[in-house]
């Protein structure tokens, strides 16, 4: 049995705003790993980002309920001083814009090294060493000159390099990557995921990836989550998502992309839109939207159904009192 | 293919935009396709391969540099003013971010009706039932037209935006990235309208994107750009079975797939480098500081186009070599 790294326990998180309170994130669950990849996939306003934010208590939405178990601590009520200490050497994050997330008035060198001096004991030319030894390990030529530039001097690719060197430096055993290539295009794409299957191999670092593109899960993603309206609506290896979904979602995701490899085949888009999540419905959200959706489905939230050991999914379809359903596409 | 009627050629066409201090970033250098009557042209590259700068100075939002555009044999580059409002009737465009691309100050309807009113089409009675017949054609319902944008969704905007496309009745609709800003489900849904619309109504598009699997799901051919000159184009089958130009073989093989057993066992092609500036571009041809097979003459040489198979396009120095071979061996035989 792999040893579970972090362990993220029915996670409630709302934003109050002038016209009501957004719950973005509503009771999320799941376990990441030591050494694995597990995406969490969703579309715009699932509630991904702030679930990730929330790891490291950087949402600026309130953490209603949950728990977020590290190293034996809760971070969701963890005081701050001792949370500064896990945040970005413990657990460290990418974020999606490498434009805005680096500081254009500081050299990359100095960003670089302040995140080692802040939380170690190394010196400022130690430090500098590591920064040195990261810039190569992410791939940029001659990093003793690249120290000494600032953001600007770099291209968008590079930039994001950078950030995955700052948060490596201290050595995380979590690093939460948030659209780390989506800002990026294709041929750059390819080489940062490459990266970092590298870096993982070397440092053996737990990943967690948040993304829409269901191209990139395939390519880098050991487990994956699909979240829907704030809920994880099914969770499950990578064989087993892309192979045997069983959520009605997360067949209509895998149906709505075009497949460069494949002969013209109808696109079967996933009709109307979320749900408004200032009120969510009291059932299951993706309801509205399902073609196979019940009675039961409109006035509760399906229980979790275990399909098998690496495949949990909340769907009313897969409980033991409906009929049995099964999808598969492959084996 | 040959015998079709071309609705829109574009010969040699350059946009350069001076960038002060005398020097020139090259948006568009020298490209040259033709779209076919009732086709989709597909036009992908990476961000600042310049194909919304082909397909914005292809309806005179830039004025070109050199070269030309013919619509219907026109050349819209020498029309005058009146002329050319009378062009935008045919042409019609959708643009890639529907939160910018909508007044939100003016209802869905006034949205809609614009292009109407300044053609002077659908005055008087028949402008409400032509509002709502947009919106019904989108998907959207004839009540919407009292709202303000903000009150839709990415994907409803982009139906909006859609609709006022529409409304004229054009031949031709440039789309420059339609879907890029929504979400995958969404995404399918835009796709599909476009298409229906197609069948229905004989349209001709230009349809502008970065994502290759989507191009080449709505193109009938496709055109590959990298820093402003096409290098590869076909019909949307063969490129993908068929690459030819190392760029377009890298670009192909960078497309994650969404199917994890097929993912392990590909082998990529990883390009080193990035986009060199389009300021002071590579000599000779563009792509060779990153291609994996580039030889001494593609420093000092712009290749050329070269037809290698029936309608299949490509500009590298390669074949260039092989069509020379290949025409050798066809006079040998004679």
């Amino acid at each position: 049995m792999v040893e579970t790294i972090l362990e993220v326990n029915d996670l409630h998180v709302s934003f109050p705003t002038y016209g009501g309170t957004v719950k973005a994130v509503r009771g999320v669950n799941f376990t990441l790993k030591k050494g694995e990849t597990l995406a969490i996939v969703g579309e715009s306003g699932c509630g991904k980002t702030v679930t990730s934010e929330s790891i490291m208590r950087l949402t600026t939405g309130d953490i209603v309920k949950g728990a977020i178990l590290f190293n034996g601590h809760d971070l969701a009520t963890l005081p701050e001083k001792e949370l500064r200490k896990i945040r970005g050497s413990d657990i460290s994050m990418i974020f999606q814009d490498p434009m805005t997330s680096l500081n254009p008035t500081i050299t990359i060198g100095s960003q670089l090294i302040e995140g080692i001096t802040q939380h170690t004991h190394k010196s400022k030319s130690e430090a500098k060493e590591v920064a040195l030894e990261m810039l190569d390990l992410v791939g940029i030529a001659n990093p003793s000159e690249r120290l000494k530039q600032y953001p600007h001097q770099f291209s968008g690719g590079m930039r994001q390099r950078i950030m995955i060197a700052m948060s490596l430096v201290c050595n995380p055993s979590v690093l939460i990557a948030d659209e780390p290539t989506t800002a990026l295009d294709v041929t750059i794409q390819a080489q940062i995921l490459e990266l970092f299957k590298k870096i993982q191999k070397e440092t053996g670092v737990s990943i967690i990836l948040i993304t829409h593109d269901l191209g990139v899960v395939a390519q880098v993603a050991d487990r994956i989550a699909i979240m829907y309206a704030g809920k994880v609506v099914e969770i499950g290896n990578r064989q087993e998502i892309f192979y045997r979904p069983q959520h009605p979602y997360t067949r209509g995701l895998l149906r709505s992309v075009p497949r460069i490899d494949k002969e013209e085949e109808a696109l079967i888009p996933i009709p109307g839109t979320p749900p408004d999540l200032f009120s969510p419905p009291k059932g299951c959200p993706f309801m509205a939207r399902c073609d196979q959706a019940m009675e039961v489905c409109d006035h509760y939230y399906p229980l979790t159904s275990h399909i098998n050991d690496h495949h949990k999914v909340d769907c009313w379809l897969q409980d033991e009192r409906a009929k049995k359903v099964t999808f598969a596409t492959k084996g | 293919m040959g015998q079709r009627e071309k609705l829109v050629e574009v010969k040699h066409l350059k946009k350069h935009f001076t960038m002060g201090k005398r020097s020139v970033l090259k948006a568009v250098d020298d490209v040259s396709f033709d779209i076919y009557k009732g086709e989709t042209f597909g036009l992908v590259g990476e961000s600042g391969c310049g194909k919304s700068t082909t397909g914005r100075t292809m309806i005179r939002l830039y004025d070109r540099t050199a070269g030309q555009v013919l619509f219907n044999g026109q050349d819209i580059h020498q029309l005058n003013a009146k002329e050319q409002i009378a062009l935008t009737k045919n042409v019609q465009m959708v643009f890639q971010d529907p939160y910018a691309s909508l007044n939100p100050r003016s209802t869905v309807a006034e949205i809609i009706a614009e292009p109407m009113d300044v053609h002077g089409l659908y005055t008087g009675k028949k402008r409400k039932p032509r509002i709502q017949e947009l919106l019904e054609i989108v998907g959207l319902n004839r009540d919407h037209a009292n709202r303000f944008p903000h009150e839709f969704s990415g994907g409803q905007r982009q139906r909006i935006g859609i609709a006022r496309a529409l409304s004229v009745d054009p031949d031709f609709i440039i789309a420059d990235e339609p879907i890029s800003a929504l979400d995958v489900s969404v995404q399918a849904q835009v796709v599909n309208l476009m298409k229906q619309l197609q069948e229905e109504r004989g349209l001709t598009y230009l349809f502008i994107a970065h994502d290759l699997s989507m191009v080449k799901h709505i193109s009938d051919r496709i055109g590959v750009m990298y820093l402003g000159n096409i290098v590869e184009l076909t019909s949307s089958a063969s490129l993908y079975q068929k690459p030819l130009h190392p760029y377009t073989q890298a670009l192909l093989s960078a497309i994650p797939i969404p199917d994890p057993d097929i993912e392990d066992k590909r082998e990529r092609i990883i390009l080193k480098g990035e986009l060199p500036s389009p300021v002071n571009p590579p000599s000779g041809c563009v792509f060779r500081t990153r291609c994996p097979v580039a030889m001494a003459i593609c420093a000092s040489v712009k290749p050329s186009w070269t037809e290698v198979d029936d309608q299949h396009y490509v500009a590298c120095h390669i074949f260039e070599g092989q069509q020379a071979k290949k025409t050798k061996e066809k006079i040998e035989q004679l």
